[in-house]
């Protein structure tokens, strides 16, 4: 199993949104390393043919009659949001600088 | 304070008013929430009035539920409608959800009084309720050690008598690992017995809400109310909730009890005792001893600490501070992300979400994630076999009694490996109970834990009942 870099960990925080400082980018790459180095004891396995189970019960698709039900008011759920316009959620600007 | 069973007789017979038994678990918590740390909240307000209903409703003759006038605690990763909810994570400092769980829903139907929400690890990811963003919660049998995790807060407000009842989820042993610590029942139901609509997801296919009490009766009657299919829950099991308080008294005369080495091997020496002491109790009421090996058991530490985070990872992206709590602004959408979680999420939130996002990213998915979900189908067969061979089975529910403060934060690994007992029934979405089963040499409980097949609480219930009375708990 290949082994934990710094640089692997510094990928992962930026996929995961997640600023890390250089202390912190060094005390994460030896604590997910020996996690990941006690997994290893999972690679002496043979699992060949072995089905994966990502659920405890077989799961099926839950469906239901497509029609009209009650569901949350949405005033009530914009009054949550961090900042809301219009009865919008509003954000940042999502593209670069205007031309 | 008096049982759940006890109280809700007392309730429904007017013989104390819900108010009187609300009015003595306030002081309760008043008295010694500061010093423990349980309670993140405590709705005075809301409960006085649900407990005046309650009572009125007594005078009027109606039928008031079985859980008439029951105090209960909820683990804080469970909504309430407009009741702060924070995970114990300050991303979601402040936020009132729009709506209730199901569970809670059940619980007030059944004339319980939810009286406040108690601390976790943050997102229930831990073990000691040390990862909470808003400070630990220390245990009320010995104020030096933890509670255990992540139901760290459920598990002491029954301890400190503030509630008879409480609600947890277990995603890898965070019910029963803390009731073991405090000296209670804590069961972690079949996955799917009780909708999870309403629990702030950890890792979707392992968590299951349950109950933490003092007694076998108050465990089984809280789980048949919160039990049962509810349409909310797509993973919810499609039938009814079981019987379960009818068959406390059933026994365990002519089942067979499997001893596993796996789940007793490492233990301290007066947990091994312990659970010796269980197999002669269960012996003498008739039951059969079989010695069992499952070796696969080892494995599961393994196959969930990448299971649980890669699931961790994918349901904590929600958090990126646009539709509902912390935001911390910055020039653009993504910056405000990275800033938002960066600032409201603590270390070991983050050390889950950087392992699950590795454990399935691009050239690791195959060695790490896929790896993992085959040891579970391992782990599952191996349930499989062990039942061919016994009814239940019987082992140690931690490997030692409740342990100091600061001894496992700095060395995530030891911490993960308190939950070595636990985490197979969660993996093979399995029934299990943890029961008190004397005392340790500190003076602390040890807890032992039954398992069994896929719906087979009422006989797990059986057994534990039959070593609560010996140990002295008739």
């Amino acid at each position: 199993m290949p082994s934990l870099r710094r640089e692997d960990v510094a990928h992962v925080a930026k996929l995961a949104r997640l600023t890390m400082s250089e202390s912190e980018l060094d005390k994460f790459t030896e604590q997910l390393g020996q996690v990941l180095d006690h997994a290893s004891d999972m690679n002496a396995l043979d699992l060949e043919g072995v089905v994966a189970t990502a659920h405890p019960f077989g799961l099926i698709n839950v469906v239901r009659e497509d029609e009209r039900r009650p569901s949350l008011d949405h005033d009530v759920v914009i009054a949550m949001a961090p900042d809301a316009e219009d009865g919008r959620f509003a954000v940042p600007r999502i593209l670069g600088e205007a031309p | 304070m008096k049982s759940v069973r006890q109280t809700a007789l007392d309730v429904q017979h007017g013989d104390a008013s819900a108010l009187s038994v609300l009015e003595e678990s306030l002081a309760r918590i008043r008295a010694r929430n500061e010093e423990l740390n349980v309670f993140l909240y405590v709705d005075e307000e809301g409960a006085r009035a649900a407990a005046n209903a309650i009572d009125e409703r007594v005078a009027r003759g109606e039928n008031v539920g079985a859980l008439a006038g029951v105090p209960v605690a909820l683990k804080d990763n469970l909504c309430q409608t407009n009741i702060p909810t924070t995970c114990s994570s300050k991303i979601l400092e402040g936020w009132r959800p729009p709506y209730s769980a199901t569970v809670v829903d059940r619980l007030v139907v059944a004339g319980a009084v939810p009286v406040g929400k108690t601390n976790l690890d943050e997102f229930a990811m831990g073990s000691s309720t040390e990862n909470s963003a808003f400070g630990p919660t220390r245990n009320p049998l010995d104020t030096s050690r933890v509670p255990g995790g992540s139901s760290g807060g459920s598990a002491a407000a029954v301890a400190a008598d503030m509630t008879p009842l409480a609600l947890g989820s277990d995603t890898g042993g965070s019910i029963r690992q803390p009731a073991a610590l405090c000296g209670l029942i804590g069961v972690k139901p079949s996955y799917g017995l009780v909708s999870r609509y309403g629990l702030i997801a950890f890792a979707s296919s392992l968590d299951q809400i349950g109950p933490l009490t003092k007694t076998v009766t108050d465990a089984a009657m809280a789980l048949e109310v919160i039990a049962g299919h509810d349409p909310l829950d797509s993973t919810s099991l499609p039938e009814p909730s079981p019987s379960l308080v009818a068959h406390v008294e059933d026994g365990v005369a002519g089942k067979r009890v499997g001893v596993v080495r796996e789940l007793i091997d490492g233990a301290d020496e007066e947990v091994v005792a312990a659970v010796e002491r269980a197999v002669e109790v269960l012996k003498e009421a008739g039951a059969t001893i079989v010695e069992l090996s499952v070796p696969e058991f080892r494995l599961g530490l393994s196959a969930y600490y990448l299971i649980a985070p890669a699931e961790a990872s994918s349901n904590l992206a929600r958090f990126d501070g646009v539709r509902y709590g912390l935001r911390v602004d910055a020039e653009d959408v993504t910056a405000m992300m990275e800033a938002t979680r960066t600032a409201g999420f603590g270390d070991e939130v983050k050390r889950r979400i950087m392992l699950g996002t590795y454990a399935l990213s691009a050239g690791y998915y195959d060695a790490y994630y896929g790896q993992a979900l085959k040891v579970r189908t391992l782990t599952i067969d191996a349930f499989r076999r062990a039942y061919q061979e016994a009814d239940v089975l019987l082992g140690a529910t931690t490997p030692s009694v409740a342990f100091e403060f600061g001894s496992k934060t700095a060395d995530p690994m030891a911490m993960y490996l308190s939950d070595v007992f636990t985490i197979p029934s969660n993996l093979s979405g399995e029934p299990a109970i943890s029961i008190p089963f004397g005392i340790g040499e500190a003076g602390l409980p040890i807890g032992v834990q039954l398992l069994g097949p896929g719906r087979s609480e009422a006989q797990l219930f059986a057994g534990a009942r039959v070593l609560e009375i010996a140990d002295g708990r008739p």
